[in-house]
């Protein structure tokens, strides 16, 4: 198993354990789906501190599971991007406009939490 | 930097890019970490002066019969060369018995150079040499002033050994000359080169002093960047700031630029981008410290600053940040140290 | 390290092992950070390239060692179809989320040359990123440059 997703209380929380193929992100994407509507969950966190690279298709990925969990209801937040990462991202270009980014997963949870709550503060 | 065409003009008997980028034709070798490999063997070699004196150099009983003569008088040549050195006042921060031990080595290196046309070991020593001498200050015009005294006192020994036979004295010239200069050349070059890669590593240094990330509260940053900004040193804090962001769980960074005169597109957008890779570690960035200059330079450079938050000064950027990470407002007065 | 490596590609696994190798390459000639990370998700995106385009294909990985600085390239070829307007397929067009959905504009901005090839017989992408040893040779070689 490449991704570990476990409930905890209102949130969803998938832990990916290494790199990840197309087909596997894909899977991710369908199962977050799905899982959401069975929960009832009003959060996602995603670990992708495992992820080598994170390219145009696992971002395109991400926010298809960003934007289909809130049509769905519920917030998602990214966590554990690496510096390397990062940086790759950005001077790639890539689209990363819905995206809600936190430095790990305790970090994502309180950033749920703030979500969830309504509490729209200043988000950079 | 996007294309083959940014590559550096290659030397005339270089191989196309293309041929050299091609498997197998480089042979691989291990990178060495320190930045004194500017001088490959293939390098120097496109620099000696006369090829000609190395194909000559085995079978060549004039220089044969030179070196031998050189190994025999050596006793007396090191002693010459050691006090020329001393009368020259040269190596002035050198004691005379470093002056000779040192002398020692490079003369037999010198005459195992002339004999075998090879200046590989006599290159390591020089360079190994400079690197001893360059931290107590020995200066350039004294390592070549010291060279050529070598090269005066053997040239003088070969004028009085073959004062009667003018015919041969021009012949071991010939010989004595290609090689003495090659040899004056590598010592030269080698100096210079160490004395580069010591200045680089010092600059090195110095770039990473000059970017410290500080740390003004739990989980709140600062980064002040003073002095001119290049790709590199960008390139470098970007590094510095990420990492530290991580280690340090950041959540408000505040780059202060203040004491940063001038900024060029690229700078510009590298400043952007770290804002942004910042943000993508979960990190918000406040910039403070635009002079009037930098802000119309980034408006007519078209740098996109709107997902940039700015603050006027770094004392405004601080509230700033304390109000982002939670922190009440108005207990700042720690942070004014950081100012300096 | 040694010379060039070959990988087949025809599916996602495929593509996971060809960034992993780059990567690899790319630490073991010494790029600094974050490099082999550029490198590997450049790889990622002209191998998806050849497996959504083309089916099958080949990346070729060529570690190069030169007196002043050292770099890799990255050459993807495949006999697929071959795209039909490579300027598009280049042009930056994120408002359409990556253009034609090749990710090579973003591909050559994370390295430092990149040339692309296409006709009826197929496509070639060959992309390399190098360093100066240090910055010396990097001054040394801006200055050479200038002249």
């Amino acid at each position: 198993m490449s991704v570990a997703i476990l409930k905890q209380g209102d949130y969803l929380i998938a832990s990916i354990q290494s790199d990840l193929s197309d087909t596997e992100v894909n899977a991710l994407r369908h199962e977050l789906a799905e899982l959401v509507g069975v929960h009832r969950s009003r959060g996602i966190v995603i670990d992708v501190a495992a992820l080598d690279v994170i390219d145009s298709f696992v971002t395109r990925a991400l926010r298809a599971i960003v934007l289909t969990a809130r049509l769905r209801g519920a917030h998602t937040v990214i966590a554990g991007i690496s510096p390397d990462v990062a940086i790759a991202m950005v001077q790639f270009r890539l689209n990363l406009e819905p995206l809600r980014v936190a430095l790990d997963l305790d970090e994502a949870v309180v950033a749920l939490d703030r979500l969830t709550r309504g509490d729209h503060e200043d988000e950079g | 930097m996007n294309d083959r065409s940014d590559r550096p003009a290659e030397r005339g008997d270089a191989p196309s890019d293309k041929q050299r980028a091609r498997p197998g034709s480089p042979p691989m070798q291990a990178v060495p970490s320190s930045g004194n490999e500017g001088h490959d063997p293939s390098a120097e070699a496109d620099r000696s002066p006369a090829p000609e004196a190395r194909e000559r150099r085995t079978s060549d009983p004039v220089l044969e019969e030179l070196v031998a003569h050189l190994r025999d008088s050596r006793t007396q040549m090191r002693e010459e060369w050691a006090r020329r050195i001393s009368d020259a006042e040269l190596l002035g921060v050198m004691s005379d018995d470093e002056i000779f031990s040192e002398a020692t080595e490079v003369y037999d290196n010198y005459v195992d150079a002339l004999e075998t046309g090879s200046v590989e070991t006599l290159e390591t020593y020089a360079r190994e040499l400079s690197e001893r001498i360059i931290p107590r200050g020995v200066e350039t015009d004294e390592v070549l002033g010291v060279v050529l005294l070598l090269r005066d006192v053997l040239a003088r020994a070969l004028f009085t050994r073959y004062e009667g036979d003018p015919a041969q004295l021009n012949r071991v010239l010939d010989a004595y000359e290609p090689a003495a200069n090659r040899i004056a050349v590598v010592v030269g070059v080698s100096f210079v080169e160490e004395r580069e890669r010591v200045i680089q590593e010092q600059q090195q240094a110095l770039r990473e002093l000059s970017t410290p990330v500080l740390q003004l509260r739990e989980r709140l940053l600062i980064l002040p960047i003073i002095g001119a900004l290049d790709s590199a040193r960008a390139r470098q804090l970007t590094e510095q700031l990420l990492g530290a962001i991580r280690e340090r769980r950041a959540q408000v960074v505040v780059i202060d630029i203040t004491g940063v005169a001038t900024i060029d597109r690229s700078v510009a957008n590298h400043l952007v981008q770290t804002v942004e890779a910042s943000r993508l570690m979960g990190a918000r960035t406040i910039l403070t410290g635009l002079s009037s200059e930098i802000a119309q330079t980034l408006v007519d450079l078209g740098v996109d600053l709107s997902m940039m938050r700015t603050v006027g000064d770094l004392q405004g950027g601080l509230v700033e940040a304390e109000r982002l990470a939670g922190y009440r407002s108005g207990e700042i007065e720690d942070s004014t140290r950081i100012e300096t | 390290m040694k010379g060039e490596v070959r990988l087949a590609i025809s599916t996602d696994a495929d593509l996971v092992a060809a960034r992993a190798q780059g990567r690899a390459m790319a630490q073991q000639l010494g790029f600094p950070r974050p490099d082999p990370t550029l490198i590997a998700t450049a790889i990622s995106e002209i191998a998806r390239n050849i497996v959504m385009h083309a089916g099958t294909g080949e990346i070729v990985l060529r570690p190069f060692e030169e007196h002043d600085r050292y770099g890799l390239e990255v050459v993807a070829i495949d006999a697929g179809p071959g795209i039909r307007d490579v300027e598009a397929a280049l042009r930056d067009d994120y408002s359409a989320r990556g253009g034609l959905g090749l990710g090579l504009p973003g591909a050559r901005r994370l390295m430092d040359g990149f040339q692309l090839h296409s006709d009826a017989a197929g496509t070639t992408v060959t992309m390399t990123k190098w360093r100066y040893r240090d910055e010396l040779a990097r001054a040394r070689a801006e200055r050479r440059r200038r002249a």
